[in-house]
């Protein structure tokens, strides 16, 4: 190959002769240098000391922030049924902007969430950004509301708490809001341990949004603690349906009972009337909200008498036997005179209790300096909070024995000028049925042993009282309607007139509260009916068959042996019917 | 030398290769865990479902109800009713 004359070559290209200046190559190689160094130091400055920003951008193309929700514990009764849970129900919410629905599909919406379809127009037509259609829908309806796929429409899950027993165990358990967090009663009280917390954890999601690993756990779920009342729900719903009952019958404004296991303190039944249903939010107001068993407090009348005969057969200053005269039941102090609704004349510490004289129980009261009598009924746990932690527990009102006037003391020995919750009073039962000692109550299922109480009363005074007890919800007292088949009965009635406005009126607060079985006593049980109107009023009248139907089923329902003889039973022969019992004791 | 470099060339590469595999797999295996575990939160909302169900079934209320009306059952009369004692 022949060799081309080159006229111009690398090395003799005539430009190149040209000298130039040396500046001219040391600012290009300045220049470049110079950019290459700004590039290292941003990629340093982006890589290594503020690399915040861009990490976080490339994490949120593929890790999510998930919440792992934690579920509010179950509320059950001693033996495990259910009765409060929380289960997960979706929300629609909308945006209203984005909503644009054909006339069918806000037809087919509106069917499933059963509102109006010019309601829901209504709704989606807001200015708003977010409105709620429906909360708390059932699981079913929200997969159909979700199968629409309309635009604009949301879901949200949450969790909406659900009461199988409804009205029966209203009062008791409370409520809670819509976020799931109590608002009244046990929910409330308990609601730190019911509440969960809920936990959160960052996973790896792919292109399709299925979660492809774990990145960490940020923090676990801690779902609420279960929780096991000391509540039997057979009890409670007989408890409450002889309580209804009764209201129906008297007409009474309001009522309630508690059954207290005498053995254990525990609360086995807690119903109020007039009570509401905590599944349906809608009237969750006014007066059928009140516990009256815990949270309001009343002048207890002449169930108060027996306290004051304990005292004084305690003290050694009568015995059951000591006869007082109680005269024409007419009895002056100062410038008050005390009634006895029939007259009695000379009888017994017993009689005075069994026939309910308030003559006579104030005579025996007067026999004592008012910081004595004070200090029992402060003992027997009157005129302070049970420290339940039940939401507005009431103390209930006891007066410092110091501003007594002599009429206070007298009227205090029977149940008047003194204010207690039904529960303090059935809990002061305890100590008739508890050989003397008084347990704290407990709304919680307590296991193991129940402790030692604190000794109000000596043995031989609470036996004793307990055969007064049985005399007066006996053939000859004031409460045989008490009587149950099979089964020793005491108690004692009340009738309170009500205070209104500093005077009392002609309206009547009866009760009862009385053990069984007398010979080793099961259940306390305590009966209120406020304001009956439907003819009597009297305890023994009113409250008394109350007791009766709830202690004889609950007996049964414990099955607890039977401490009388099963005959038919017969008022009318009062005294075969006593022998008999008392015969068998001694066998 | 070159052989040397070809056989840990060829290691490095296999063993690249079971990384993704094992990648692969571990998370096939989590979307499986993912879907049982999902699986089982349905199954405990749907026992608190029953649970909720059963408790209404056996209400009280519609228990005495069921007996009274249905089934025709009534408390036996106190005459009724024999105590059987242990022999002491």
């Amino acid at each position: 190959m022949k060799k081309k004359p080159v006229a111009v070559t690398l090395n003799h290209n005539p430009l190149l002769k040209r000298e130039l200046p040396v500046w001219r190559s040391r600012v290009v190689l300045v220049g470049l240098l110079g950019c290459s160094v700004a590039l290292v130091a941003r990629a340093a400055w982006l890589q290594g000391f503020n690399n915040e920003f861009l990490q976080a951008k490339g994490e949120s193309r593929y890790a999510r922030s998930l919440e792992v929700p934690a579920t509010r514990g179950r509320i059950t009764d001693r033996n495990g049924d259910v009765l409060a849970m929380s289960t997960p129900v979706r929300s629609v919410w909308a945006i209203p902007s984005d909503a644009r629905l054909s006339p069918a599909d806000a037809r087919a919406l509106a069917g499933l969430l059963g509102m109006d379809v010019a309601d829901l127009n209504d709704r989606l037509g807001s200015a708003r950004d977010f409105v709620y259609l429906r909360r708390q829908l059932a699981p079913e309806v929200a997969e159909k509301v979700a199968a629409l796929k309309l635009p604009g429409i949301h879901l949200q899950q949450e969790y909406r708490r659900y009461y199988p027993a409804g009205e029966t165990t209203a009062h008791i358990l409370g409520f809670t809001g819509v976020e799931d967090r109590g608002q009244e009663g046990i929910e409330l009280a308990y609601d730190r341990v019911l509440t969960g917390a809920s936990g959160s954890r960052r996973v790896i999601k792919d292109r399709r949004g299925q979660i492809v690993e774990d990145v960490e756990s940020i923090r676990p779920p801690r779902d609420g603690e279960d929780l096991a009342l000391s509540i039997d729900s057979k009890i409670q719903y007989l408890a409450y349906s002889a309580l209804r009952e009764a209201m129906h019958k008297h007409k009474a404004k309001a009522g309630a009972v508690l059954v207290l296991d005498a053995q254990t303190g525990e609360v086995l039944a807690l119903a109020n009337a007039p009570t509401y249903n905590p599944n349906n939010r809608a009237n969750l107001t006014g007066a059928q909200l009140r516990n009256r068993v815990i949270t309001d407090s009343f002048e207890p009348g002449s169930t108060l008498k027996p306290f004051v005969a304990a005292l004084a057969i305690e003290r050694g200053k009568v015995t059951a036997a000591t006869q007082i005269d109680t005269g024409e039941g007419r009895m002056n102090i100062g410038r008050n005179t005390i009634h006895d609704t029939s007259r009695h004349g000379l009888i017994n510490v017993a009689e005075i209790v069994q026939k309910s004289s308030n003559v006579g129980t104030v005579k025996i009261a007067m026999d004592f300096p008012p910081q004595e009598l004070w200090t029992f009924y402060d003992a027997l746990g009157f005129g302070a909070q049970l420290g339940l932690d039940f939401p507005g527990e009431a103390a209930g009102r006891l007066r410092p024995a110091s501003t007594w006037r002599p009429i206070e003391q007298a009227t205090m020995s029977y149940g008047h000028g003194l204010s207690v919750t039904l529960i303090q009073l059935a809990r002061a039962y305890l100590a008739f049925a508890r050989d003397g000692d008084l347990l704290p109550v407990s709304l919680v299922r307590k296991d193991g042993l129940p402790r030692a109480g604190k000794r109000v009363l000596s043995v031989q005074t609470a036996r004793e009282m307990r055969a007064i007890l049985e005399m007066a919800a006996g053939p000859g007292g004031t409460a045989p309607k008490a009587q149950i088949p099979g089964y020793r009965v005491a108690g004692k009635t009340g009738t309170a007139h009500k205070l209104e406005n500093g005077r009392y009126t002609n309206k009547y607060v009866s009760s009862f509260v009385g053990f069984a079985p007398v010979s080793a006593p099961r259940l306390v049980v305590a009966v209120m009916i406020d304001e009956p109107v439907s003819g009597q009023h009297y305890g023994g009248a009113v409250a008394a068959p109350v007791f009766a139907r709830i202690t004889a089923s609950a007996l049964r329902a414990l099955g607890v042996a039977p401490d009388a003889p099963l005959q038919p039973l017969q008022l009318a022969r009062p005294a075969t019917a006593d022998a008999a019992a008392r015969d068998r004791e001694a066998m | 030398m070159i052989r040397l470099d070809a056989f840990i060339i060829a290691l490095v590469v296999a063993s690249a290769l079971g990384v993704v595999a094992a990648q692969h797999q571990a998370r096939k295996l989590f979307s499986e865990l993912e879907r049982e575990q999902a699986r089982a939160r349905g199954l405990e909302v749907e026992w608190g479902q029953l649970q909720l169900e059963q408790s209404t079934w056996a209400a009280h209320g519609r228990v005495e109800r069921m007996a009274h009306e249905v089934l025709g059952l009534r408390p036996p009369a106190s005459g009724q009713v024999i105590v059987v004692e242990p022999r002491r």
